[in-house]
C-alpha cells in the first residue's frame, strides 16, 4: 500500500533520459506552452527493476521562439526550495541563454507528458540535474549546428552566450531566435556525440541566482492555492469528523442553511478506518457565496457522529506503552555481530530512552483546492499539490471521471513539507463541485489543519550501548517504535516499513563490531504522514545524543569521537546486514550513492575549522555538535548558546557544513539550510500534538507553537563544499542534525541531558 | 447584510456583506485582491496583514462594520511598481522561501518602519515577532528592514 515515493519505495529506479525534437503531434499536444519556433523534449526511459520499460514520457520542454524567448517547463512544485529557478537554471546555463530572456511556465499534472512529478524526497536536483544539462546541451548544439552551416565554419568554433551563438573568430553573433526557424526539420543530435560543457565554463550553476518569482511574490502578485478566482465560484468549508474514522449518524442543516449566504450543505463520504492517504474524510461541507459564509455556516450545522474505534485513543498512553515495550525483544530489522556477547563482556554500558511527539506541518498556507467539474463530467483543478498526478488519479477515482479528463494546475505552495502530497483536500473540492454543479474553492482553517494533518509520527526509542575496559564502542542496540505511514491504510502496517527504518536508523553508519537494530508494534489510531526528513527527525536525535554521551564517556571530543567511530574512508553497504529486508538508500542503488564515511569526516573537520570548535571550546564557549547524512546529502551541524540580556538562553550561532555534490543554486541552498535550523528549532523547543479521545488537542497557534523572530537562532553561517560529484537535495537535510546538536548544547550550559522533545531552552 | 464604502489602495470600494465579516475576507472574496492571505484567523500569525491609516492590523480579526473610513492599504498599494523601500530590501536579501507570509511580514515591516525608522534589532525582533514563518527566513527578514530602514 506505499505510495510512489522515492524513500519509500522497494524497488530501484533506472533513469535514461532521451532528448527528442517535438513532433507535430507533441506540438498540439502542448498547447499554449508553445509559441512555434524550436521545441525539444526530453524523456526519461524508466525501467523496472527487471528491466521492462514502464514509462516513457517527456518531461520537460524547451521552447525557442523567433522572439529569442526561451520557455522553459518548470515540471516540479514550487513550496519554497527554489526549484522552479534552480532546474531552468541549470538547462539556461548549459544552453547559454540570456536569464532575462527566460519564461518559466508550471507544468499542470500530467504522468505522460511529464514522467513523475512527485516532489518529495530531496529529489528533484538529484533526479533531474543530469537531463537539465543534456537538453541544455542538445538545444545548444541544434542552435550551434545551424549558425555553423549559415557561416560555412566548423561548429566547434562556435559557442553559445547570452542567447547568441557566437564565433569569436570571424566576429560573428547571431540571436537564438533568429535561428530555430532553419531548425524546424532538423533532428537532435546523436546524445552520445553531445558534450557538455566544461564545468568550470558555468556561469549561472554554482550561483546566486534570485527565483524566478521574487518579483511577483513581494509585490503580492504570486499565486498560491486559494488565489485563483473562477467565475460563479463557491466557497466550501467541511466539518470533518473530529476523531479518524468516525461517521455520520445524522445531521440537521437548517440552520446552516439560514445563515446569509450559505447555499448548500453536502455530506462527504469517507472511507472509515483506516482513512488512506489519499481518501477524503468524513464530513458535512458547507457551501456558500463566501468563505466567511461557509465558516459561520458551518459553525450552526448540528451532527451526530458515532465516533467509532479511535474514540479512547490517547496519546500519552500509547507513547507509555510504547516505550515500555522497548523494553521487551523486537523484530530485529539489522544485525551484525553478537550484541547481546558484547553487552555481557561490557565494562561499561548506557542505556537510554527518547521520546518524541506528533508533529503537524503547519505551513502558513492552510489546504486549499479549487476544483471546477463540468456538465460533460471532465474536471479542472487548481490547487498547490507537491504530488499532482496523485492528485489527479485521486480526484479521477473520486468523482469517477477518466484520468485523462481530469486536469490539475499547480499553484505555488504555501508551504509544503510534506503535507500537500496528500490529495485529500483536493479530492473535497472535485467532490462538492460535482454535488453542487459549480467550481467551488475548499478552505482549510488553521483549526482544520492541525486537526486534520498527516502527522510526523510520535514515537518512543531506547538505545544501548557497550563499552569495553579499553573505551571501545563494542555494541549498539537500537530499539525503536513508532506508527508507521503504512498504518494510514492498512491495519497490518504495524511495524516501521524499511523505508522509514532506512531513514537515520538501519543505516548507521558508525564502525561498531556488534549492532542489532529492532523495531516494534504498534498501531496507526489518526493520519501519519511524512514530515520534512522524516524518521530522520527522531532517529537522529536519539543517535546523535546518545553518541554524545558516549564520547564523554569514552573522554573525547565529540567531533574526534566522531571521525574516530566512522572508521576507515569508505563506501559502507548496509544489505548484507539487513535482516528480512532491504537497505533501500533512498531509492537510490548503493553503487551509484554510496554512503562514504570520508565524505562525512569531511563536513565534520570542516564544521570543527569554521565553528572555531576547538578555541571555542577552550574558552568555555557553550556548543553542541552533531553530523548526520539524510537524503544522499551529508551535513555536519554546530550550535552555540549564549545567555540573553534577560537571563533566557539564546541560539547566538549555528554552523552548518553541507556536502551535497554539485552545488546548483547557492542562495537557495543556504536558504534551506537558514530555514531548516529554523523548522527544526520549533521540533525541538516548542511544537507537540497530542490526542486524547481520539482528538487532536491543539487548534491554532496559540497552542501549537512554532517559532517566532526572537526565538530564532541569530546568525546562521552555511558551508558548502565545492564538489563535481553528482548532486543530492537540501530540502530535508538541514533539519536531522540540528536537533541532538542543539540538545547536546543544552547539556553543556546545564548538565542535563535531553530525552525527550520538546524542550525548553 | 449592509453596505459599506471603504478606501482601498486609495479608490473608494463599496461592498455588501454580513457586519461581522472580517476585513481579510471582504479584501480577498468580494474584492477580488489576492495579495494579502489567510493563516490562522486569530491575529496569531500575521498573513493577513494590511495597513489602516498606516498602521498594521490583523485584517482576519477586524469585522468591516469597525473598519469605518480609514485608509486601508493592502500589499497592492504598498508602491505602484512594487518598489517601496521594504519590497526592494526584500529582492535584494532573497528573502522569501514559498512566499506565502511575505505579503504580511513586508506590510508590518513597512508600518514598523513607519513608527520607528531605526529599529535596534531588538526592536525588529519585538516588531515582527506577531509575523510567523514556516519556512525559517526570520533572519533576512531582518537583514531586509535593517537595509531598508538605511533607505529611508
Amino acid at each position: 500500500m506505499l505510495p510512489n515515493i522515492p524513500f519509500l519505495k522497494k524497488g530501484k529506479r533506472e533513469d535514461q533520459s532521451k532528448i527528442f525534437v517535438a513532433s507535430r503531434r507533441d506540438f498540439l499536444k502542448l498547447g499554449s506552452l508553445a509559441t512555434g519556433g524550436l521545441i525539444l523534449g526530453v524523456s526519461f526511459q524508466c525501467s523496472g527493476p527487471k528491466g521492462e520499460t514502464v514509462t516513457f514520457a517527456p518531461n520537460v520542454y524547451i521552447n525557442i521562439n523567433s522572439d529569442n524567448e526561451v520557455t522553459l517547463v518548470a515540471h516540479r512544485s514550487e513550496m519554497g526550495t527554489g526549484i522552479r529557478t534552480s532546474l531552468p537554471q541549470i538547462v539556461a546555463d548549459e544552453l547559454g541563454a540570456d536569464w532575462s530572456k527566460i519564461k518559466i511556465v508550471q507544468a499542470e499534472g500530467d504522468e505522460e507528458k511529464y514522467g513523475n512529478q512527485n516532489t518529495d524526497g530531496s529529489f528533484s536536483i538529484r533526479m533531474f540535474y543530469e537531463p537539465m544539462l543534456r537538453a541544455g546541451a542538445t538545444a545548444r548544439y541544434m542552435l550551434i549546428a545551424a549558425a555553423a552551416a549559415d557561416w560555412e565554419v566548423d561548429a566547434s568554433e562556435c559557442i553559445t552566450q547570452d542567447g547568441m551563438v557566437i564565433h569569436s573568430g570571424k566576429g560573428k553573433k547571431v540571436n537564438f531566435g533568429d535561428l530555430v526557424g532553419k531548425l524546424k526539420d532538423a533532428p537532435a543530435p546523436d546524445p552520445a556525440q553531445v558534450k557538455l560543457k566544461d564545468f568550470s565554463s558555468y556561469k549561472l550553476i554554482g550561483t546566486d541566482l534570485p527565483i524566478y518569482d521574487l518579483k511577483d511574490i513581494v509585490s503580492g502578485k504570486a499565486v498560491f492555492g486559494a488565489d485563483v478566482d473562477l467565475p460563479n465560484m463557491k466557497i466550501a468549508v467541511v466539518k470533518r469528523s473530529p476523531v479518524i474514522g468516525a461517521t455520520v449518524i445524522s445531521y440537521n442543516d437548517e440552520k446552516a442553511l439560514a445563515v446569509p449566504g450559505v447555499l448548500h450543505v453536502v455530506k462527504i463520504e469517507g472511507i472509515g478506518f483506516p482513512p488512506g492517504l489519499d481518501k477524503a474524510l468524513e464530513g458535512v461541507a458547507v457551501v456558500a457565496e463566501s468563505t466567511w459564509s461557509a465558516i459561520k455556516g458551518r459553525e450552526a450545522l448540528e451532527i451526530e457522529w458515532d465516533l467509532g474505534e479511535n474514540q479512547n485513543y490517547n496519546s500519552d498512553e500509547q507513547q507509555a506503552a510504547m516505550l515500555e515495550s522497548t523494553k521487551s525483544k523486537g523484530k530485529i530489522r539489522r544485525e551484525r555481530g553478537d550484541f547481546d556477547k558484547a553487552s555481557r563482556s561490557a565494562s561499561k554500558s548506557i542505556e537510554r530512552t527518547y521520546e518524541v511527539p506528533f508533529y503537524a506541518h503547519a505551513t502558513i498556507e492552510p489546504p486549499a483546492a479549487i476544483a471546477d467539474v463540468k456538465e460533460d463530467g471532465s474536471c479542472e483543478v487548481w490547487a498547490p499539490s507537491q504530488h499532482p498526478q496523485w492528485a489527479r488519479g485521486a480526484v479521477a477515482a473520486a468523482i469517477g471521471a477518466d484520468v485523462a479528463n481530469v486536469k490539475v494546475n499547480v499553484t505555488l505552495l504555501g508551504g509544503g513539507f510534506g503535507r500537500k502530497s496528500k490529495p485529500d483536500f483536493v479530492v473535497e473540492a472535485a467532490v462538492l463541485s460535482k454535488a453542487v454543479k459549480a467550481p467551488v474553492r475548499v478552505q482549510w482553517t488553521r483549526e482544520d489543519d492541525l486537526h486534520f494533518d498527516f502527522f510526523h509520527s510520535h514515537s518512543a526509542q531506547r538505545i544501548k550501548a557497550s563499552l569495553d575496559a579499553a573505551g571501545n564502542l563494542t555494541g549498539w542496540n537500537h530499539h525503536t517504535v513508532f506508527p508507521a505511514i503504512g498504518s494510514t491504510s492498512s491495519k497490518e502496517e504495524v511495524h516501521p516499513s524499511d523505508g522509514e527504518m532506512g531513514l537515520g536508523c538501519t543505516d548507521f553508519p558508525f564502525d561498531v563490531p556488534n549492532i542489532r537494530i529492532e523495531s516494534h508494534e504498534s498501531t496507526g489510531n489518526t493520519r501519519v504522514g511524512w514530515l520534512r526528513s522524516v524518521s530522520n527527525i527522531h532517529h537522529a536525535f536519539a543517535i546523535h545524543s546518545m553518541m554524545d554521551e558516549i564520547a564523554e564517556a569514552r573522554g573525547k571530543d565529540p567531533l574526534e569521537n566522531a571521525i574516530e567511530l566512522l572508521g576507515a574512508d569508505r563506501d559502507i553497504t548496509f544489505q548484507s546486514e539487513m535482516v528480512d529486508g532491504e537497505y533501500g538508500n533512498y531509492g537510490e542503488k548503493i553503487e551509484d550513492y554510496p554512503w562514504n564515511t570520508g565524505r562525512m569526516k569531511n563536513v565534520i573537520r570542516t564544521v570543527s575549522e569554521k565553528s572555531n570548535w576547538a578555541t571555542n571550546k577552550a574558552n568555555g564557549k557553550i556548543m553542541g555538535f552533531a553530523a548526520h547524512k539524510s537524503f544522499l546529502t551529508y551535513v555536519a551541524c554546530v550550535v552555540m548558546l549564549e545567555k540573553g540580556a534577560d537571563g533566557g538562553t539564546i541560539i547566538s550561532d549555528v554552523h552548518y557544513v553541507v556536502d551535497c555534490g554539485v552545488a546548483v543554486n547557492t542562495d537557495r541552498i543556504r536558504s534551506q539550510f537558514e530555514g531548516g535550523s529554523q523548522f527544526a528549532t520549533s521540533l525541538a523547543t516548542t511544537s507537540k500534538i497530542t490526542f486524547d479521545k481520539g482528538q487532536v488537542q491543539q487548534n491554532n497557534f496559540d497552542t501549537y507553537k512554532i517559532i517566532r523572530m526572537p526565538a530564532s537562532p541569530k546568525n546562521i553561517h552555511v558551508h558548502i563544499i565545492e564538489s563535481q560529484i553528482k548532486p543530492t537535495g537540501v530540502g530535508e537535510p538541514p533539519v536531522p542534525p540540528f536537533i541532538p546538536a542543539l540538545a547536546n548544547a543544552m547539556y553543556q550550559l546545564n548538565g542535563k541531558r535531553i530525552y525527550k522533545l520538546p524542550f525548553t531552552v | 447584510m449592509a453596505k459599506y464604502t471603504l478606501t482601498v489602495n486609495g479608490g473608494s470600494k463599496e461592498v455588501d456583506a454580513a457586519a461581522d465579516m472580517p476585513l481579510l475576507w471582504v479584501i480577498r472574496d468580494l474584492l477580488g485582491m489576492k495579495g494579502t492571505k489567510f493563516g490562522c484567523g486569530q491575529s496569531l500569525c500575521g498573513a493577513c496583514t494590511v495597513h489602516l491609516d498606516g498602521v498594521a492590523i490583523r485584517s482576519c480579526s477586524i469585522p468591516i462594520s469597525e473598519v469605518g473610513d480609514g485608509q486601508i492599504t493592502t500589499i497592492e498599494g504598498l508602491s505602484e511598481n512594487g518598489d517601496h523601500p521594504v519590497q526592494k530590501a526584500w529582492i535584494q536579501h532573497i528573502v522569501p522561501q514559498c512566499g506565502y507570509c511575505q505579503s504580511g511580514q513586508i506590510m508590518n515591516a513597512a508600518s514598523l518602519l513607519n513608527s520607528n525608522p531605526n529599529p535596534t534589532d531588538e526592536e525588529i525582533e519585538q516588531g515582527m515577532e506577531g509575523n510567523l514563518c514556516r519556512c525559517g527566513t526570520y533572519n533576512r527578514i531582518k537583514e531586509a528592514i535593517v537595509t531598508a530602514s538605511k533607505s529611508l
